[in-house]
C-alpha cells in the first residue's frame, strides 16, 4: 500500500527550529532546516541523525526545500550541507537566496565572535552551502528527477517566502512554511490554487488568535510614538533586520510625512541599509500597490529614515531608532536600551524579562540596570490567524492537514476546528512522531481514442441512467499501459478471433406457414422489446439487433414449427433472453 | 488539428491553433510598416513637411492632392498613420480560449484583438512582457495622440484608385482594414485580461491541454510555448536567441520531442553578425561626436537598448566620450530604466549574481547616477534646458514616422556633421529615411537583431528533432534580393510545411491516446495475463466517468440485489442491454481434450466426425451438435438452457478472452 510519511525533526508542536521530513512515493524531502532561538546546545539544531542511521544523507534525500529565509527555517542550513555532508539540490527562491547567507553570517558571527562557540560553521562553509542552493520561481514546475516535481506559491510573511507543494505522479504534499493571509504595506497576502494535495502541511503559530484589525494595531502604535516624540522622549524599536522592520518604516515613513513631524528616525546600520536594497531590487516580489508605484516613487527609498551613528544616542531630544537584534539580547539595540531605559520619557518595544514586568536588569558585571522607560509589546509578526488558517485550508481542499510550528495547546484547539469544518483528518506529530497515511493513487494509462470516442458516443445517448460498461483490453508492456479494444489487442497481438456461436432450437406449437410464424414472431418481439432494433427481413428471418431467429417446419409434425435462434457469444444474454421469452409461446393473434 | 495563420509577418506573427478541443492565439503582433507609408507626424510644425507638393495623376488629375504628398519621388499619405492588422475573418475570434505571448514585440495588436473581436479569453504573458509590453503600448498612444492630425484619408484606399497610385501604396496589402492607433483606454481593458506566469509553469487548459512558457533568450521573459496533451506535444517557437546578451539563456532541452515545431521570428537580417554590428555602432558614434556632429539613434524603449547602454558604459570612457551627453527620450524612458533593475529572475546568470551583492543588474543606474545618461519624457519641458550639443540621443519611434525621433531628423538631417544609426531591424532605413530626403546627414545601418540565424536554427533542429516543422513562407526560400543564398532558408527533412497570411494548414498530426486514470479499486480487481515475454493483459470492464476532460475508469457496480416482492416487476426490467459487451476469445479448441473434458463432466455417447475445416462433436443423446474449426465454434442444440450453458463454460476453458 503507498503511502505519505512525515515526521516533523523540529517545529513539531513547537515553534522554532522548522525540519520536517516527508517521504512520498518513494521519494524523501526535508522542508526548512532551521535552528531553534530557545537553545544553545545540540538542540538548537534538528537531530539529522534520525534521518538515516547508515549511509550519506545525500543517498537518502532527494531534495532539501527552505521556504524563507528566517533563522528557525534555515539557520541549521551550513551545519546540515557541509558539517554533517548535504550535497544533494536545496532549492529556494531567489531573494531567499539572496538574503540568507547574510543572515547565516550574522548569526555565525554573533555565536562565535561574541559567544565565543567552537565548532560551529564558518564562512566558508556558508558560501560552499550557498552553492547547493537552486533558485525557483513563483509557480514555476521544478523537475527535480524524471518523477519529482515541486511548485512555489507566493507566502506573504517575509520578501521571498514561498509555500511549496511537492508531487510524485498524482499524490502530492504541501507545505506553508510562515505565511500571511492579509496584504500589508510591503507584501501580498498568500495564495495557493486548489490543488487538492493529498496532505496539506500548515504553521499554527497563530492557531487560536483571530487578531485585531492591524489597523488598530497601527494606529495604536503610532499614537504611542508619536505621544513620545512629542514629550521630548526617545524611542527604540528593536527588529531583525529585515521583514517586520520594512514594514514598520514604511509605516513610519508615511505617518511622518502626513503628520510633518521633524524628529529623527534612525535605521541602525550595516545590514539593515542593505536590506532596503534587497527590497529595492525585488520589487515583483512585494504587493501590488509598491509594484505598481515603483517607478514613480520607490518605497523603500526613505525620506525620513536615516542611517544611525552610535553618537546619536546621546543627542538630545526626540528621535525614533529601529535597532538591530530584535531579542534585545546583545549588539545595537542593547547598547541603546543601557542609555536610554533609566529615563521615563522614553519608550522601547519587545525584550522578554522587561516584558515580564521586570524592572530591574542584572547586566554583565553584576550592574543592575533599572528600566524607567516605557514599555511597550506589540506585535507585527506576519503570520496568518486562525481565520486566515482556515482560509488556505478552504483554497488548497486537502484531504489531510498536519499542523507545525506552534504550541500543542492552540493546536489541538485548531484541529477540532479544521476536523469540524472540512471533515478531514488533522494532524499535530510532536518532534520525532512520525504521521502515516495510506494513499491509493490511481494509474494512468493511455486509452485508444477510437475506443475512447466510441464509449463517449454512447454516452450521449439519453437513455442511460444505468451506467454503461467500457471494455476494452489492457496491454502492460514494460512500464507503457494502454487499453484499447479487445479488437485492436489482438490485431496487435497477431491474433485471431474465435467466434464462438449459438443455435439453439425452439420449438412452438402453431400450424400456419412458417412465413406467418415469423410474422408473429416479428410483432411479438417488436411491442416486447421497444428499446432494440427488431427487424423482418426479406428472406423471412427476423433479427433482434445482430440475433438471428429463422422458422422452420418441423420434419414429422406440421402442428410444429422450429425456430432457430443464432446467436454469438458476444450477444450472450440478449440470445439467452430471446430463446426463454420465445419458449413461453407467442400471444394468441387477437 | 489546425492552423490558422492570420499574420504574413515572419517576425510579428499571429496564428491560431485548434487543438483539441481548446483554439489557442499565438502571439498578436502587430505589422506597423504600413506606417512607412504615411507622412512623419512632426512635434513642432515643420515648414517643410507641410509644404510638400500634392500628388497627382499622370493625366494631371490633383483630386488626391490633398490626401496624398510628394517628395523626393515617393507618394506618401498625409493622415494620421494605420497599422496592419492580423486577420479578423479567417476565424471567429470570440472563439478563442487563449492567447499566448512570446515577448513584447508579439503582442502589439492586443487591444484589437481583445477589444473588438468579441474575445472572452484568458491572455497568458511573463511579467517582464507585460510590463514592457505596457510601456510599448503606452509609448506608441503617446506619440500619436500627443500631435493630433484632422486629416484622416481614405479616399486613396479605394480599391479602383489604389490601382492607380505608384509602388509601393499600390502594392499594399489589406488596405481597406488598416487602423488607427488604439487609446489608452484600450490598452488598460487589454492588458487587464492578462494573466502572469512564469518559465516551466504548467497551465492547464480545460483539463484538456496543458500549456507552458520556456525561456527564449531574446528580450526580457521573452518565451517559447509548449502546447501538449499526454500524447501529442506542438512547440512554439517565436523570437529566439542563442546569444548571450541580457536575457536568461533559451530553454532548448525542453522543446525536445515534439510532434510538431512551429518556428517563427527568426532574425530579419541574416547576414549581419549582431557582435560586429555592436562593434560598428560604437565606433561610428564616437567618429561622429568627435567630429563635432551629433548622433541620433531610432530605438524602441526597451530591449537592445540596455545592451547598447552596456556597451557604452565600457567605452565611453576608453573612447574619451565622458564629456558627450547621452539623452534617451521617451514617454517611457523612466519607467523602462527603472524595470529593467528590477527583473533579476528574468535575466541572465552574471546579471542575476548582481542582486545577490546586492547591487542593480544594469550597468546604466550608474551612468544615470554619474549623470552621463540622462532620460527626458519628450524634448519639451527639463529637455531643452539641458540640451547641449554634441550628443547622442536615443529616441523613438523606429520608423522614424512619430515621435521625438522626427523633430532631430528634421533637426539635424541638414548637415553632414551629423549621424543616424539605425539599429533597430524592423523598418528598412531606406524606406524609413525616404520622407526626409534629400538627406546631407550620415546613414548608418548597423540592424542588431539577436534572433536566431539560418545556422543556429538547423543546429537547433538537429538537437531538438521535431517530427514536422512549420514556418512562414519566407523561411522556405532564400530572400528575395539575395535569391542565390540556399543557405538562408531552413534546411530540414521531412521539409518545413509553409503558411501566408489567411492560410488554414491541416497539421500532419494523428490523435491515437488520450490518459485515462484507472482507479485503485478497479486496478486492483484486474488479472493480467502474461502473452509473451513482457507483455501482459488483462481485460478491464468499467465504468467510464468523463469530467473537465478528464476520463477515469471506476470499477462496474455490483449486480442490484433483488429487491423483495413487493415492486411488481416489469417486462421491460429483464431485457437485458445490449451494450454490455462480452469479451472477445481467441484461441483453438483441441479436439481430443475437448472430448475428454466432455467425458469428465458426464457426457457420454460422444462421436467426433472429420470435416474439410475441422471436426464435429455429436452428443447424440442430447441431440446436440458441436462444429469445431480453427477459428469457430458453434452451438446447435435444443432449447436446454442448462445444457447450453454448460457447454459454453467447458468451450470458453479453452479459450482465452479479450
Amino acid at each position: 500500500m503507498p503511502e505519505i510519511r512525515v515526521t516533523p525533526l523540529g517545529a513539531g508542536q513547537d515553534v522554532g527550529r522548522s525540519c520536517i521530513l516527508v517521504s512520498i512515493a518513494g521519494k524523501n524531502v526535508m522542508l526548512d532546516c532551521g535552528m531553534h532561538m530557545g537553545f544553545s546546545d545540540d538542540r538548537r539544531f534538528p537531530d539529522f541523525s534520525y534521518i538515516t542511521r547508515s549511509g550519506r544523507l545525500t543517498d537518502f534525500l532527494d531534495c532539501v526545500i527552505i521556504s524563507h529565509f528566517h533563522l528557525d527555517h534555515c539557520g541549521a542550513l551550513p551545519y546540515f550541507s557541509e558539517m554533517v555532508g548535504y550535497d544533494g539540490p536545496i532549492y529556494m527562491t531567489q531573494p531567499t537566496q539572496a538574503i540568507c547567507p547574510i543572515l547565516l553570517e550574522d548569526y555565525r558571527k554573533i555565536a562565535v565572535d561574541k559567544k565565543g562557540e567552537a565548532n560551529f560553521f564558518t564562512s566558508q562553509m556558508i558560501k560552499d552551502c550557498m552553492k547547493k542552493v537552486v533558485a525557483v520561481h513563483l509557480h514555476q514546475t521544478v523537475q527535480v528527477d524524471d518523477e519529482l516535481e515541486i511548485k512555489a506559491y507566493y507566502a506573504g510573511h517575509v520578501l521571498g517566502a514561498a509555500m511549496f507543494q511537492i508531487k510524485v505522479g498524482s499524490e502530492s504534499v504541501v507545505y506553508t512554511g510562515d505565511y500571511n493571509m492579509t496584504p500589508d504595506r510591503h507584501l501580498g497576502a498568500a495564495w495557493i490554487d486548489k490543488c487538492r494535495p493529498n496532505l496539506l502541511i500548515t504553521e499554527s503559530t497563530y492557531a487560536t488568535t483571530i487578531r485585531d484589525s492591524k489597523r488598530c494595531r497601527e494606529r495604536d502604535f503610532l499614537k504611542k510614538v508619536h505621544e513620545t516624540v512629542e514629550r521630548g522622549g526617545k524611542v527604540l524599536i528593536p527588529v531583525f533586520a529585515l521583514g517586520r522592520a520594512q514594514e514598520l518604516c514604511i509605516l513610519l515613513e508615511t505617518f511622518w510625512e502626513r503628520m510633518d513631524l521633524k524628529a529623527p528616525i534612525y535605521f541602525s546600520t550595516g545590514l539593515t541599509e542593505k536590506a532596503n536594497h534587497y527590497y529595492k531590487l525585488f520589487i515583483p516580489w512585494t504587493n501590488q500597490k509598491i509594484r505598481k508605484t515603483f517607478v514613480q516613487r520607490n518605497m523603500f527609498e526613505f525620506k525620513h529614515i536615516k542611517a544611525f551613528d552610535r553618537a546619536f544616542a546621546d543627542s538630545p531630544g526626540p528621535m525614533v531608532v529601529f535597532a538591530t537584534p530584535g531579542m534585545l539580547h546583545a549588539g545595537q539595540s542593547l547598547q541603546i536600551f543601557r542609555k536610554w531605559a533609566g529615563n521615563e520619557k522614553n519608550m522601547g518595544t519587545v525584550g522578554h524579562k522587561i516584558l515580564s514586568g521586570q524592572r530591574k536588569l542584572e547586566m554583565e558585571g553584576r550592574q543592575v540596570l533599572e528600566v524607567k522607560m516605557q514599555v511597550e509589546y506589540m506585535s507585527f509578526s506576519a503570520h496568518a490567524d486562525a481565520k486566515g488558517i482556515m482560509q488556505l485550508v478552504g483554497q488548497a481542499e486537502p484531504e489531510n492537514v498536519l499542523l507545525v510550528h506552534g504550541e500543542a495547546k492552540k493546536m489541538e484547539f485548531l484541529k477540532q476546528k479544521i476536523e469540524q469544518e472540512f471533515r478531514v483528518s488533522c494532524y499535530m506529530p510532536a518532534n520525532g512522531e512520525t504521521v502515516t497515511l495510506p494513499t491509493s493513487p490511481s494509474i494512468p494509462v493511455g486509452i485508444s481514442l477510437g475506443l475512447l470516442k466510441r464509449e463517449m458516443a454512447q454516452g450521449l445517448l439519453p437513455d442511460a441512467k444505468k451506467p454503461r460498461l467500457l471494455h476494452g483490453t489492457l496491454i502492460m508492456k514494460d512500464s507503457n499501459f494502454r487499453l484499447v479494444s479487445s479488437e485492436q489487442a489482438l490485431k496487435e497481438l497477431g491474433l485471431a478471433e474465435h467466434q464462438l456461436r449459438f443455435t439453439c432450437r425452439v420449438h412452438l406449437h402453431d400450424t400456419r406457414k412458417e412465413q406467418e410464424t415469423a410474422v408473429r414472431v416479428y410483432s411479438h418481439l417488436k411491442s416486447v422489446l421497444k428499446d432494440h432494433c427488431v427487424q423482418h427481413l426479406p428472406d423471412g428471418s427476423v433479427t433482434v439487433e445482430s440475433i438471428l431467429i429463422q422458422a422452420a417446419a418441423h420434419s414429422e409434425d406440421p402442428g410444429t414449427k422450429v425456430l432457430l435462434v443464432s446467436w454469438t457469444y458476444q450477444d450472450e444474454e440478449l440470445g439467452s433472453y430471446l430463446t426463454s421469452l420465445l419458449k413461453k409461446g407467442l400471444p394468441q393473434a387477437s | 488539428m489546425k492552423l490558422y495563420c492570420l499574420s504574413g509577418h515572419p517576425t510579428l506573427p499571429c496564428n491560431v491553433l485548434k487543438f483539441k478541443s481548446t483554439t489557442i492565439m499565438l502571439d498578436c503582433g502587430l505589422d506597423m510598416t504600413s506606417t512607412l507609408n504615411f507622412l512623419p507626424l512632426p512635434l513642432v510644425q515643420s515648414p517643410r513637411l507641410s509644404n510638400l507638393p500634392g500628388w497627382s495623376l499622370k493625366d494631371g488629375n490633383a483630386f488626391l492632392d490633398k490626401e496624398l504628398k510628394e517628395c523626393s519621388g515617393h507618394v506618401f499619405v498625409d493622415s494620421v498613420p494605420e497599422f496592419c492588422l492580423p486577420e479578423t475573418e479567417l476565424i471567429d475570434l470570440s472563439t478563442v480560449d487563449v492567447i499566448l505571448i512570446s515577448n513584447y514585440h508579439c503582442m502589439m495588436a492586443l487591444p484589437y484583438i481583445t477589444e473588438h473581436t468579441g474575445f472572452t479569453g484568458t491572455v497568458y504573458a511573463t511579467e517582464p512582457s507585460v510590463q514592457i509590453g505596457r510601456l510599448l503600448m503606452e509609448e506608441l498612444v503617446n506619440f500619436i495622440e500627443r500631435v493630433p492630425k484632422a486629416q484622416s484619408a481614405s479616399l486613396w484606399k479605394n480599391k479602383d484608385i489604389q490601382r492607380l497610385l505608384p509602388s509601393p501604396l499600390k502594392d499594399a496589402v489589406e488596405v481597406s482594414t488598416w487602423r488607427r492607433c488604439y487609446t489608452m483606454q484600450e490598452v488598460n481593458s487589454a492588458l487587464s485580461k492578462i494573466q502572469l506566469v512564469g518559465y516551466s509553469q504548467k497551465i492547464e487548459l480545460f483539463g484538456a491541454v496543458q500549456v507552458t512558457p520556456l525561456s527564449s533568450g531574446y528580450a526580457l521573459g521573452s518565451s517559447n510555448w509548449i502546447i501538449q496533451s499526454h500524447y501529442e506535444k506542438v512547440s512554439y517557437v517565436s523570437g529566439s536567441s542563442l546569444l548571450t546578451t541580457h536575457p536568461q539563456p533559451m530553454d532548448q532541452a525542453s522543446l525536445k520531442n515534439s510532434d510538431v515545431l512551429i518556428l517563427t521570428g527568426l532574425t530579419q537580417i541574416p547576414t549581419a553578425n549582431p557582435d560586429s554590428m555592436v562593434g560598428e555602432f560604437c565606433s561610428n558614434l564616437s567618429q561622429t561626436v568627435r567630429n563635432g556632429g551629433n548622433v541620433l539613434v531610432p530605438c524602441y524603449p526597451s530591449g537592445v537598448i540596455y545592451d547598447l547602454l552596456e556597451c557604452l558604459y565600457q567605452y565611453i570612457d576608453s573612447a574619451g566620450l565622458s564629456s558627450i551627453p547621452f539623452y534617451f527620450i521617451s514617454p517611457v524612458a523612466n519607467s523602462s530604466l527603472e524595470f529593467s533593475q528590477i527583473f533579476a529572475e528574468w535575466l541572465c546568470h552574471n546579471k542575476q549574481t548582481k542582486v545577490y551583492l546586492p547591487e542593480p543588474p544594469f550597468p546604466h543606474a550608474e551612468l544615470i547616477q554619474t549623470n552621463k545618461l540622462k532620460h527626458y519624457p519628450s524634448i519639451h519641458g527639463d529637455f531643452s534646458n539641458d540640451f547641449r550639443q554634441p550628443c547622442v540621443v536615443f529616441t523613438g519611434h523606429p520608423s522614424l514616422r512619430f515621435g521625438d525621433v522626427v523633430h532631430f531628423m528634421e533637426l539635424w538631417g541638414k548637415s553632414s556633421l551629423n549621424t543616424v544609426i539605425f539599429t533597430e531591424p524592423d523598418f528598412s532605413y531606406l524606406e524609413a529615411l525616404a520622407p526626409y530626403q534629400p538627406l546631407a546627414m550620415k546613414c548608418i545601418y548597423c540592424p542588431i537583431d539577436t534572433r536566431l540565424n539560418f545556422i543556429q536554427v538547423s543546429k537547433l533542429l538537429k538537437e531538438v528533432q521535431p517530427l514536422h516543422v512549420v514556418c512562414p513562407e519566407q523561411y522556405t526560400q532564400p530572400p528575395p534580393a539575395q535569391s542565390h543564398r540556399i543557405d538562408l532558408m531552413i534546411d530540414c527533412q521531412p521539409p518545413a510545411m509553409s503558411y501566408r497570411r489567411a492560410e488554414v494548414l491541416a497539421l500532419p498530426f494523428k490523435r491515437r491516446y488520450e490518459k485515462i486514470e484507472i482507479m485503485p479499486e478497479l486496478a486492483d480487481s484486474l488479472v493480467p495475463m502474461e502473452i509473451k515475454p513482457g507483455v501482459s493483459l488483462a481485460t478491464v470492464s468499467a465504468v467510464l466517468h468523463t469530467k473537465d476532460n478528464k476520463h477515469i475508469l471506476q470499477p462496474p457496480p455490483r449486480p442490484a440485489q433483488p429487491t423483495g416482492g413487493k415492486k411488481r416487476k416489469r417486462a421491460s426490467d429483464d431485457i437485458p442491454d445490449c451494450k454490455v459487451l462480452k469479451p472477445l476469445l481467441s484461441g483453438s479448441i483441441p479436439v481430443e481434450q475437448f472430448v475428454q473434458t466432455l467425458e469428465k463432466h458426464g457426457f457420454s455417447d460422444i462421436k467426433v466426425e472429420d470435416t474439410a475445416k475441422g471436426h464435429i462433436v455429436l452428443l447424440q443423446e442430447a441431440e446436440t451438435l458441436i462444429q469445431i474449426e480453427e477459428d469457430s465454434t458453434h452451438i446447435i442444440c435444443d432449447n436446454d438452457e442448462m445444457l447450453r450453458v454448460r457447454l459454453r463454460d467447458l468451450v470458453l476453458k479453452f479459450l482465452q478472452k479479450f
